[in-house]
């Protein structure tokens, strides 16, 4: 099997520890991984802009740079949501893209899905309290849990596999699923309620006894960190990965 | 009243300074959203009731013309007048026409965003009508010469207080009361009199029959029943969308829309207009007004299958956050932003990007429209109009450049990671990521590539 590891720009820039972790979550299985230097971006910020010419060359980039892999593996539901739900109708016309897209998974939908996971590559512990954010992408687009507004069987991608880490306690926070306000751009278009947004999560977070925040989107998880950080709360933000194997802490 | 020039994150700003009113309005409009959750969850065919009317929506608007026809037919030979707008001048001149032929001076309605589309109140006030909005909400917001903040709960940005003082000057309530029910009480006394003096009573449509040429209308005040039961004329009027094929298929969208709106299992009234009342006249007008544009749209043509029941408005974090008084265009929220934007993408771009993308609209949609994606798609539009401000169409096509020329994006990215934690601190808190409460995050030294292109020359050496 050749995984090719996609990770997003804000996560190569910001987050080299998630990506890390990535790596390290996938190697532990025993997969061979590879990482493309070539990749940038998926394209999700352009189209979210309106620029979809712009957005149509990104996404070729993206499928030439990862074509020929059994699969594309990425730590970030709204970067796979966008590849596989969001890209523009040119590149869902356009044989390359699309069978790039099909083969791309989100890292905890792989591990589950692909790998049928059932323990954690190496033994981990982690005892604290964290309260699993839904981000939007991966829960509404990718289904890692049955969105709040649907009258579906429950499930939930991330619960699931965190009962795989000893000592840990798993938290839902009132209002199960609502958005942070990241949004992308949004969080500079619109600062005034992307932060009201992010502070009510936190609060909604906090509320649950967690001092951690867990998701599986490293761009929410910037924002409510941030706000967090700037309210001076012990809260902390982690991506799934990071618990997964045991840099939480 | 209605400004076109609200752009929506400076008039969200100003609604969360008072950030406790504003934490009151999301708590007060989610509190809809749960009790929406509860009424759906009884349901156990819900997701199947929401297949259905999205099926029996998609379908009545791919044979729209065909419908709408059978509709006018079966009204006029059950006596009532049917009348087709063009556009929103029309519609205001036919209504001013039949009330002006009757000698009316007093009209009273009800339940008609539509209404409100086309700038009814003013146009008839200025010939000499005077018109009385009978929905406690409405009539709320009309006497503060503002418009409705929500297509459901038109009031729903005020506190009791705002309307105790209001009725105080209006109707002379007890000062410093704003208890509800005594606030209720005055209100309907007051509006009692208005139903009992007007000449014609005027209501928005729900639900349009092609079968029978019937009309529903669904309140829960009781008031639109009033107000064209009293007086001898009666005008519906009504979006072209508004139609569903049969009788038999009604059921499937009352159990949706109180369910979605305000979360009960029903509306107080539903009640069903097929002919006038004895000595009186009924009249139907059919409004345009810009939808035949959308219905022409592959992309946004779902739009028309909505409702009304503002479920996505409750649902919007956004809209809970900065209030349908931020929204440009009439409808607020994110079902007015993909029709606003669809009438005037100029007017109403700064609608698209009030939204997170975060689909949760689409999900609670009893009609199954991607609103999200919709609002995406209104972006785009926007992008190509020129719109979007000039710096931003820029910045956003040199990051596309950068994408597709990995050493350029790499290296913007390590300007940026090496940039930012060297700038004071006084320069940042003024910048939209700090301004509002957000610290600077931790910028690593290497990035991931950088350190995974270290390890590829150490595997070489």
């Amino acid at each position: 099997m050749k995984v090719a590891l996609f990770i997003s720009c804000y996560v190569n820039e910001l987050y080299p520890d998630v990506a890390m972790a990535s790596l390290e979550l996938l190697e532990g299985y025993g997969i061979e991984v590879e990482y493309p230097l070539a990749q940038t971006c998926c394209g999700q910020p352009l189209v979210n802009n309106g620029d979809l010419k712009g957005a149509c060359q990104a996404e070729a980039h993206f499928a030439n740079v990862f074509k020929g892999y059994d699969y594309i593996v990425a730590p970030s539901g709204s970067c796979v949501a966008h590849i596989k739900k969001y890209a523009t109708k040119a590149s869902k016309l356009d044989p390359n893209y699309v069978a790039v897209a099909v083969k791309t998974y989100e890292i905890i939908e792989f591990l589950q899905e692909v790998l049928n996971v059932t323990r954690l590559p190496k033994a981990v512990s982690f005892p604290h309290t964290v309260s699993i954010h839904q981000s939007c992408h991966g829960l509404r687009a990718l289904h890692h849990a049955m969105p709040s507004e649907l009258q579906l069987p429950y499930h939930s991608r991330l619960a699931s596999i965190l009962t795989l880490v000893d000592g840990i306690v798993v938290k839902t926070p009132e209002r199960v699923d609502e958005c942070c306000g990241f949004g992308g751009t949004f969080c500079m278009d619109e600062p005034a309620v992307s932060v009201a947004m992010g502070q009510d999560r936190v609060a909604q977070h906090q509320a649950t006894g967690a001092t951690y925040i867990v998701g599986a989107d490293s761009s929410c998880l910037m924002h409510m960190g941030a706000i967090a950080k700037a309210q001076n709360t012990p809260m902390r933000a982690r991506h799934i990965v990071e618990i997964l194997t045991g840099r939480g802490e | 009243m209605h400004d076109d020039d609200i752009k929506h994150p400076q008039a969200a700003a100003e609604f969360l300074q008072d950030r406790p009113h504003a934490r009151w309005h999301d708590s007060a409009v989610w509190w809809v959203r749960k009790k929406r959750d509860a009424q759906a969850e009884k349901l156990p065919e819900w997701e199947q009731l929401r297949a259905l009317a999205d099926q029996i929506k998609a379908h009545t608007l791919s044979r729209l013309d065909e419908y709408l026809a059978e509709f006018a037919n079966k009204a006029k030979s059950n006596g009532v007048t049917v009348h087709f707008a063009q556009d929103a001048q029309e519609h205001n001149t036919i209504v001013h026409g039949i009330l002006a032929a009757a000698h009316v001076k007093k009209l009273v309605k009800s339940k008609s965003m539509l209404t409100e589309e086309c700038g009814l109140n003013p146009y008839l006030e200025a010939r000499g009508i005077e018109v009385i909005d009978t929905d406690l909400g409405e009539r709320i917001v009309q006497l503060r010469h503002e418009r409705p903040s929500h297509i459901v709960m038109p009031a729903i940005h005020l506190k009791k207080e705002q309307i105790g003082e209001l009725f105080e000057k209006e109707m002379g309530t007890e000062h410093g009361n704003s208890d509800p029910t005594y606030l209720t009480h005055a209100a309907r006394a007051n509006l009692r009199e208005h139903f009992l003096t007007a000449d014609a009573g005027m209501t928005g449509v729900n639900f349009a029959i092609a079968e029978t040429g019937g009309v529903v209308v669904c309140t829960n005040e009781g008031n639109a029943d009033l107000g064209v039961s009293l007086p001898p004329i009666h005008i519906s009027s009504m979006g072209i969308e508004k139609i569903i094929p049969k009788m038999e298929h009604l059921g499937i969208f009352t159990r949706l829309l109180a369910r979605s709106a305000i979360g009960s299992p029903i509306t107080t009234y539903t009640s069903h207009f097929h002919q006038a009342r004895q000595g009186g006249e009924m009249h139907i007008v059919i409004v345009d007004n810009g939808r035949s544009a959308i219905l022409g749209s592959s992309e946004f043509r779902k739009s028309l299958q909505c409702i009304r029941c503002g479920a996505c408005m409750n649902t919007c974090p956004v809209y809970r956050r900065s209030s349908g008084m931020s929204y440009s265009y009439i409808i607020p929220g994110p079902i007015g932003s993909t029709l606003g934007p669809s009438r005037d993408i100029k007017k109403h771009a700064s609608m698209a990007f009030a939204c997170t993308t975060c689909g949760s609209c689409s999900n609670v949609c009893p009609v199954k429209i991607n609103l999200h994606e919709q609002l995406v798609g209104q972006r785009a539009k926007a992008f190509d109009a020129n719109a979007v401000p000039r710096l931003k169409k820029w910045a956003i096509q040199t990051a596309g450049f950068m994408m597709k020329h990995p050493a350029l994006f790499d290296f913007a990215g390590k300007v940026q990671r090496t940039i930012i934690p060297i700038v004071p601190e006084a320069l940042l808190k003024n910048s939209a990521w700090h301004k509002y409460g957000r610290a600077t995050p931790d910028m690593p030294k290497d990035s991931f590539k950088d350190i995974m292109r270290k390890r590829v020359q150490g595997d070489k050496k």
